[in-house]
């Protein structure tokens, strides 16, 4: 093979490395090494160790129905995930994924039994070059997850919440289990926090030395003391020592199951593990969900250069060459808005339709180009550039910098402005001179999950008088929350809070309070 | 880079997520089950079922934006649309085609996943049981089950422990240095070499040989595997006192019974066969059926034949009696009984069958269901003739069944366990 790469030049020299359909193990362990010259020597990616598992498909539903995970602790919502899965999959109306990858150290790719030698070629490349470069190199997955503990971390999880229900019954799990999903999206802190307390452990402990140093200095004599009317300044006095309380709370706080297995006054400590291990599972997905298109796109380059240069050096057939660009050409469709198979953009569309244009400016820039992306058009360095893109940037930020004109014509894009008292939308941006940057911000925003999700934060907690929890929630152009969906998460909180729980929507631009709910835990 | 097969690996992992959920939407499912029982072919009754249900209790709530307020988005596929444009929304719930593909905006509309066979009649047969089933049958015939019990060192050959056995007599074999091949090949080899080699001491060579005879001599005597090391698996078998229960099913199959009524009836008794073969295997089941002649027939025959005529139904209460004479002594066996009827019966007939079922009947048996198919518009003949019944005897129950969905609240009904009735 070696004498294959050396000809770089005349293309189409080498021996295939497999032909047909069919493969073994060997066959595996030959496209794996093959795919990996090309993408450590030509691509210079920066990977984690490679694991490749080879499952079945009933496998493969079983790992997507519990969030992509190998180890999952167990909980109905899964089930019910799988049952879905599983019909729509038996009815032939979903076809399942071919791979799918893990952020940890080593790389875990699940690859299928029934992929082709093709398909398993073009899946090592995706996910185990693709996906493992991206995980390793973007600052969001460097600064939030840690790829060396997450199996260790899961599988203490699974342990943990199978120990709970032996002592405390799958029903009180699940109550809190559920609570805690309900809030799952609220339990992201979006900028790093010191680490003060971590376990609860250790709160319990802090709350035993501090109740043991003030019975060593109770003194019984204080309380014959009379006491002085509260004047002026001791009411004020008061309400500092109040909003000290407070800022002990780290108020406003956007939390909130942190803020509930720190503060919550009702809950064991079992129940704030469990609060806690959703919490840290619903951090560890944040980076997927804000770096979704790029990440897709990252690996799609990935698989899509790889491929093209084993068939260029002839180490896959020209059938197997036909075969991956078809699995490449409907992983990348992107049906129009009025076509009936839409849902939404393709984040592997854009994301691949971005990648491949960031290469081309770089390589054969237009005048255009060169006005827009003075930085890197013409640089000659594709995949530097694209690197330090995977690198720093996330969805949103990545288009606000990278999305050109010519994508925006090839894929249409337009912006629609919406009032949901009027009849009809807006066209407010076209793909033309005037329309670009407008499209442009737009479609950045919809990547914005801190744009997308609503703002919601803990603003007081009075915990020495009626003990009530008080949200807000600031209301943007007007969208308040759902109200059905919205009184009964409010349920699920109050439940872990164990007293009155308060939401207010607050408009952003007034702060004007557009409505109040309210919940009460069920005894 | 590591290449692991798991395909090996234990399956249905997801086992327990599956439980739970069908815990977690049993009575959803329950409802979705009863109402299933009604579309389905008697025949298709003991297979998995298709479930349909509403997500509703099974919908998981966030923190979502509702619709209100105003937003603006980006779709791909532009074809015709400039700037100023206006493009009429989409009807509510059509889809919502338009771009209202908001990550946060999914509906869930009715779930569907399948039941298997067990899950269903799980659910289906919970909390049911046969009432007053007290008679334990105190005489000799109790069933022996074989429970394991240790090991003992003879039995019969299927019943050879392999791996005891061959523990003790690997320990066996080292304790007396029994050779293994290996060990007497080497010390042929030895001898051979040196038998070749002129140059070798002589006196050497005499030692060499007597090793490999001893050897051989030692793997001759020690035996590979000795009688001393069988070991067998022991049994011994416990007798359990069972409980004897039979169940008679009496169907009225005159011309009076339309098809439709008949079929109901068939539903009934389909429902508690199942039930009954599930749940007690010891049950024994009696099919009677009768027009103005009554006779015991195979299950067979009971379900799917078709026979009409007149209506005599002490006929069956007498043809009952013979049966339970001649086989299922009251004393030994727990006596159930259902019956189901149109309510027609031939009029000189009522006083005879009252009393039939009022001293010789019900005095035998735990537990008597009467089942009414039909509009109950008015109170039919039986109807009116059993009901004062009811009263004299605790353990006769009377129900009506007109559609097909009633058969299940019905049937729960009569054999729900106290604390849940």
């Amino acid at each position: 093979m070696d004498t294959a790469i050396k000809k770089i030049k005349k293309p189409r020299k080498g021996k295939p490395i497999f032909e047909g359909a069919e493969w073994n193990f060997d066959t595996l362990k030959t496209v794996f090494d093959e795919v990996e010259k090309i993408g450590l020597r030509d691509l210079k990616l920066d990977v984690y160790p490679n694991q490749i598992e080879v499952i079945t498909a009933e496998q493969m539903l079983d790992a997507y129905t519990s969030t992509g995970m190998p180890l999952m602790y167990r909980h109905w919502s899964f089930g019910k995930q799988f049952a879905q899965e599983s019909m729509s999959y038996r009815r032939g109306m979903r076809s399942l994924a071919y791979e799918l990858v893990i952020n940890s150290n080593p790389c875990i790719s699940y690859v299928m039994e029934e992929n082709s030698a093709t398909m398993q070629t073009l899946v090592i490349a995706h996910a185990a070059f693709g996906h493992n470069h991206f995980f390793k190199n973007n600052y969001l997955f460097k600064q939030w997850t840690n790829a060396d503990t997450i199996l260790d971390y899961l599988a203490f999880a699974k342990d943990y919440v199978k120990e709970c229900e032996e002592k405390h019954g799958v029903e009180d799990v699940e109550i809190i289990l559920d609570a805690a999903h309900a809030l799952m999206r609220q339990g992201i802190s979006r900028h790093p926090k010191t680490p003060v307390s971590s376990k609860p452990a250790h709160i319990a402990k802090r709350k035993k030395s501090r109740k043991l140093h003030e019975e060593a200095t109770f003194d019984d004599i204080y309380r014959t003391v009379p006491r002085a009317p509260i004047t002026a300044g001791a009411a004020e006095a008061l309400a500092a020592f109040a909003a000290a309380e407070e800022e002990g709370l780290g108020l406003p706080e956007e939390n909130v199951l942190y803020f509930l297995e720190k503060h919550a006054p009702r809950l064991k400590d079992w129940q704030r593990e469990l609060i806690r291990i959703v919490r840290i599972l619903a951090q560890y997905f944040y980076p997927q969900r804000q770096t979704k298109m790029m990440n897709e796109g990252c690996a799609t380059f990935v698989h899509y250069e790889i491929m093209n240069t084993l068939f260029d050096r002839g180490l896959i057939t020209e059938g197997s060459m036909l075969e991956a660009l078809h699995l490449h050409s409907s992983v990348v469709m992107q049906p129009g808005f009025d076509d009936q198979r839409y849902g939404g953009i393709n984040p592997y569309a854009l994301g691949f339709a971005m990648m491949r244009d960031i290469k081309r400016i770089c390589e054969e820039p237009t005048a255009e180009d060169k006005d827009w992306f003075p930085d890197f058009a013409g640089n000659g360095d594709a995949m530097g550039t694209l690197k330090s893109a995977w690198a720093d940037y996330r969805d949103e930020s990545f288009i606000l910098q990278f999305l050109s004109p010519t994508v925006i014509r090839d894929m249409r894009f337009f912006a629609l402005h919406d009032e949901s008292d009027e009849p009809e939308v807006e066209v407010t941006a076209i793909h033309n001179e005037m329309g670009y940057r407008d499209v442009r911000r737009r479609l950045a925003r919809f990547y914005d999950a801190s744009v997308q999700d609503p703002d919601i934060r803990i603003t007081d907690a009075d915990l020495s008088g009626t003990r009530r929890l008080t949200l807000t929630h600031t209301v943007r152009d007007g969208r308040l929350l759902s109200k059905q969906e919205c009184d009964r998460t409010l349920q699920h909180l109050a439940q872990l809070w164990g007293h009155r729980v308060k939401l207010l929507e607050v408009d952003a631009g007034t702060g004007k309070t557009l409505r109040e709910l309210e919940a009460l835990p069920l005894p | 880079m590591h290449i692991i097969d798991r395909r090996l690996n234990p399956k249905a992992k997801s086992l327990g997520n599956r439980q739970r959920f069908i815990r977690r939407a049993r009575d959803e499912i329950r409802n979705a089950v009863s109402e299933a029982l009604k579309k389905r072919k008697i025949s298709e009754v003991e297979s998995g079922e298709k479930i349909r249900i509403r997500a509703k209790s099974l919908n998981e709530p966030s923190f979502r934006l509702g619709k209100d307020g105003s937003r603006d988005f980006v779709l791909p596929g532009n074809k015709e649309f400039v700037v100023g444009d206006t493009i009429p929304k989409p009807p509510e719930g059509g889809g919502g085609g338009g771009g209202r593909g908001a990550p946060d905006g999914h509906g869930e509309d009715d779930f569907v996943f399948t039941l298997s066979k067990d899950e269903f009649l799980d659910l289906f047969f919970e909390d049911l049981k046969l009432p007053n089933l007290i008679k334990v049958k105190l005489k000799d015939v109790r069933s022996p089950t074989p429970i394991r019990a240790g090991y003992t060192t003879d039995g019969s050959p299927s019943k050879l422990n392999r791996v005891r056995t061959m523990r003790n007599s690997v320990a066996r074999r080292i304790a007396l240095r029994r050779p293994s091949n290996e060990e007497i090949r080497a010390a042929e080899e030895a001898l051979a070499a040196a038998e070749a080699d002129p140059a070798f001491d002589p006196s050497e060579l005499v030692l060499l040989r007597e090793r490999l005879n001893r050897l051989n001599h030692l793997r001759k005597t020690v035996a590979f595997i000795d009688p001393f090391d069988l070991k067998y698996n022991r049994f011994e078998r416990l007798p359990k006192p069972i409980t004897q229960a039979v169940m008679f099913c009496l169907m009225d199959t005159s011309a009076s019974m339309t098809q439709s009524l008949k079929d109901l009836a068939k539903r009934f008794f389909m429902l508690l066969h199942i039930f009954l073969t599930r749940h007690y295997r010891e049950v024994d089941v009696v099919f009677i059926r009768h027009t103005s002649v009554a006779s015991e027939v195979d299950e067979d025959t009971f379900f799917r034949s078709t026979e009409t005529g007149g209506t005599v139904i002490s006929s069956a209460f007498e043809e009952m009696r013979k049966v339970v004479k001649e086989r299922y002594p009251s004393d030994e066996w727990n006596i159930y009984a259902a019956q189901a009827s149109d309510g027609a019966n031939d009029l000189g007939d009522m006083a005879r069958c009252i009393d039939m079922l009022d001293e010789v009947i019900l005095p035998v048996c735990q537990y008597f269901a009467y089942i009414e198919v039909g509009t109950h518009i008015s109170e039919s003949i039986i109807w009116t003739g059993f009901s004062p019944l009811t009263n004299s005897h605790k353990h006769f129950a009377m129900r009506h069944v007109s559609s097909p969905g009633d058969i299940y609240p019905v049937f729960h009904d009569l054999f729900s366990t106290p604390e849940r009735a």
